[in-house]
């Protein structure tokens, strides 16, 4: 993987999403040690480029690359004079200019880590694109469905929200899939895709069928600003019928669990409850976040195969 | 050149059904005679042999930029790349800086193209002023001046009652309206064809049901009016099938396709390249296919190439962003030329989608190798292949999804009045 691009998860391989899982796991060991760093990545710049906010993605990728002792650069749209409509050449060229090692990007809009990816030669790690991707999102809920279940294939997965503006269900639907999951969605009919048979998965229109035996609850954040009206009437008639409590998870597994990307909001898309306590993992999402974004940075822009990701020493600058 | 014999050469003529190997001798600019072994006397000969010669094309919807926004393109580039592409007669679109909403715009443009441009242009005028959708223009004092026809082309009159006027207004000059026919409505922020695609990419979708709903509308405006009804690159099924029905009743609608929408679907817009961005956007394989079997039914009437040019950094940004469309002129014969390869359409039928059936639409007397008319002449090689480089183009702009690619088809030559305003080797000679 080093040296390649991360734009989508079918840039991925099953199989090499077993490796990133697997150093994950390895990097998980790095958190729980006293000094929470290893020199991995010493000496190499990573450039977050964001230019969408974004705490809790760019966190975590700075906290990723800082333990592994990377150097890391932050630009996002109010430190830097990236405006939304700058030539894509040109910021390509700039962040070329500090000639980094790996590149983190996020854009409001599908593409452009892709057409940024075109153009440089170093790895482009996508952070998020419009409605189109969010790979390590993906890869860090199957890290954390993976932990909790001990296997992703066979499990039943259901997403549920607003389909049709997330990154997060598409990257996902595409992981667990080819991690031989199956996936369900249920949403309103105004957030389902025009084709979304096209990524293979059946949709409902009732929470409590889609949940019907399922092993995951994947609940998605309405962006309540930009469709509270247009893409439903209310809050209120949302969270009654599409948001999840402990009535409506009753449907599921016993065992299931319940995920969030985050942030939560709560009363709407989870019950308060649920938001806070088991079988909700929100929080070891975020935990296995830095983990797995870890395991990217270093797959992705580290040395090459062979050679430890936590041994310092032999991993040399 | 006041008289020369294009020698040996495929000449096709629609208006006239002629398709034949044979001479074509013009005199001092116009098409004097077509026949074989025509006797060469003092005119100077080209050989023309395996090569097609037709009237040069017309195309009716075109965006020369000029009043305003001269970076992207003006008259005389605009004009030089439609002659590269074969054409000799091409109408431009209002939505210059300021709109041309007004005679004094009409006339700035014909002079313009009187001194820079080797094709012939005719204006096309604003149907509202400032493209507002709001207050009709003055459409008798802007069909005195020249306009070939009215249209707020991406600007789609939105409000019913103000296109139901302009349509029944339009009647006294007898001049078509062309619509760009997309509810904005259900356009909504739409970017790519709502479908398939839209959601593999996550890009907003503008849902073909867009175009189908207003061609419905103004159908039936045109039928209500009796006002000529143009519809503007249909790129539907839904809409291909409206307009047949509608004709078969005797309603005054014409329609036009885009090469790319005959040749491109919206997979070209996997890999987010913003080239692959217009209104309305790429379709599906269906809708793809329905247009083509249009043109060759003659439903739809006309080749237009929506010739839209812009800047290399106003493309080179996310796809939302990007504004819309693509170059047309240089690309058009290879890229339609398709459909006679695949046996889709008889030479005859394209060379008539090209040529006399856009003229017809707008009424000028050109598109046709009738004796005595104007010798505006393509010549073009079908088979000769070749790799389309923008940057080598004549356009100011670059924005086209086809660079980089071979082509099959070249113009050779084109003339307008019968002087040689366009040789492939030597490339476009001064207006
Ligand atoms: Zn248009």
């Amino acid at each position: 993987m080093i040296g390649r691009d991360l734009l989508c998860i079918d840039d991925l391989t099953r199989e090499e999403i077993g490796t990133i899982l697997e150093t994950a796991e390895h990097m998980r060991e790095v958190a729980a040690r006293d000094v929470k760093k290893v020199p991995t990545l010493r000496g190499r710049t990573i450039v977050n480029l964001f230019f969408e906010a974004s705490t809790r993605t760019a966190t975590s990728f700075e906290i990723a690359g800082k333990r592994l002792s990377a150097d890391v650069v932050n630009f996002s749209t109010r430190s830097s004079s990236l405006s939304k409509a700058e030539s894509i050449l040109d910021t390509a060229r700039t962040i070329d200019a500090m000639d980094p090692d790996a590149v983190v990007v996020r854009h409001n809009v599908a593409g452009v880590p892709k057409r940024i990816a075109d153009v440089l030669e170093v790895p482009v790690i996508n952070a998020g694109d419009g409605a189109h991707a969010h790979p390590t999102q993906a890869l860090l809920d199957l890290f954390t469905v993976q932990k909790e279940k001990g296997r992703i294939d066979g499990l039943t997965v259901a997403i549920v929200g607003d389909i049709a503006h997330s990154r997060v269900a598409r990257s996902n639907i595409a992981g667990f899939q080819k991690m031989g999951a199956e996936v369900r969605v249920a949403a309103p009919p105004t957030m389902i895709p025009a084709g979304v048979e096209a990524l293979g998965v059946k949709a409902y229109p009732s929470v409590r069928e889609a949940l019907d035996g399922v092993d995951v609850v994947m609940m998605l954040r309405i962006q309540l600003e930009r469709f509270a009206g247009a893409l439903f009437p209310s809050i209120r008639e949302y969270s009654a019928t599409f948001g999840l409590d402990r009535e409506k998870l009753r449907y599921a597994r016993d065992d299931a669990i319940v995920m969030h990307p985050g942030p939560v909001n709560r009363g709407v898309e989870l019950s308060h409850d649920l938001a806070d306590r088991r079988p909700s993992v929100i929080l070891d999402q975020v935990r296995n976040g830095v983990a797995l974004r870890m395991a990217v940075l270093y797959l992705f822009s580290g040395r090459p195969p062979g050679q430890s990701a936590l041994d310092g020493n032999s991993g040399g600058d | 050149m006041e008289r020369f014999i294009l020698k040996g050469g495929r000449v096709l003529d629609p208006a006239s059904g002629y398709d034949g190997v044979a001479d074509l001798r013009v005199e001092y600019g116009r098409v004097a005679a077509i026949g074989a072994d025509l006797p060469v006397e003092d005119a100077e000969v080209m050989d023309v042999s395996s090569q097609w010669v037709t009237p040069a094309f017309v195309d009716i919807h075109t965006h020369l930029r000029e009043p305003g926004q001269e970076y992207k393109e003006d008259i005389a580039s605009g004009g030089r790349s439609a002659v590269a592409g074969g054409f000799g007669t091409i109408a431009c679109m209002a939505n210059t800086e300021p709109v041309n909403d007004d005679p004094s715009v009409t006339d700035f443009i014909l002079d313009r193209a009187r001194q820079d441009s080797p094709a012939r242009v005719h204006p096309i005028a604003a149907a509202t002023k400032g493209l507002k959708g709001e207050v009709m223009t003055e459409m008798v004092a802007l069909v005195e001046a020249g306009a070939v026809a009215f249209s707020d082309d991406g600007k789609t009159i939105m409000d019913t009652g103000v296109a139901r006027r302009v349509m029944e207004y339009s009647r006294l000059v007898q001049v078509p309206v062309i619509v760009h026919a997309e509810d904005r409505t259900l356009v909504g922020d739409g970017v790519v064809n709502e479908g398939s695609v839209s959601t593999r990419l996550g890009l907003p979708g503008n849902p073909g049901l867009a175009e189908a709903v207003h061609v419905s509308r103004d159908i039936q405006l045109a039928e209500l009016t009796g006002a000529h009804v143009h519809i503007a690159h249909v790129s539907t099924g839904a809409a291909v099938e409206m307009v047949r029905v509608a004709r078969e009743r005797g309603i005054r609608v014409t329609a036009e396709v885009t090469p790319h929408h005959l040749a491109l679907t919206d997979e070209a817009t996997l890999g987010f390249d913003t080239n692959t961005k217009m209104a309305p956007p790429l379709r599906g394989q269906a809708d793809m296919e329905a247009c083509r079997a249009g043109l060759a039914d003659g439903t739809i009437d006309c080749i237009a190439t929506d010739h839209a040019p812009h800047a290399v950094h106003e493309k080179d940004v996310d796809f939302c962003e990007a504004p819309n469309g693509i170059l047309g002129f240089e690309t058009a014969l290879p890229v339609v030329l398709d459909l006679v390869r695949t046996q889709e359409m008889a030479p005859l039928e394209l060379v008539r989608r090209l040529t006399e059936a856009p003229a017809r639409i707008i009424s000028r007397p050109c598109g046709t190798l009738a004796i005595g008319a104007a010798a505006d002449i393509a010549v073009f090689d079908p088979d000769r292949r070749w790799v389309y480089d923008p940057a080598k183009g004549y356009s100011k702009s670059q924005n086209s999804p086809w660079a980089g690619q071979e082509l099959t088809g070249r113009v050779t030559y084109t003339f307008v009045d019968g002087r040689l305003v366009f040789d492939v080797e030597r490339g476009v000679l001064a207006p």
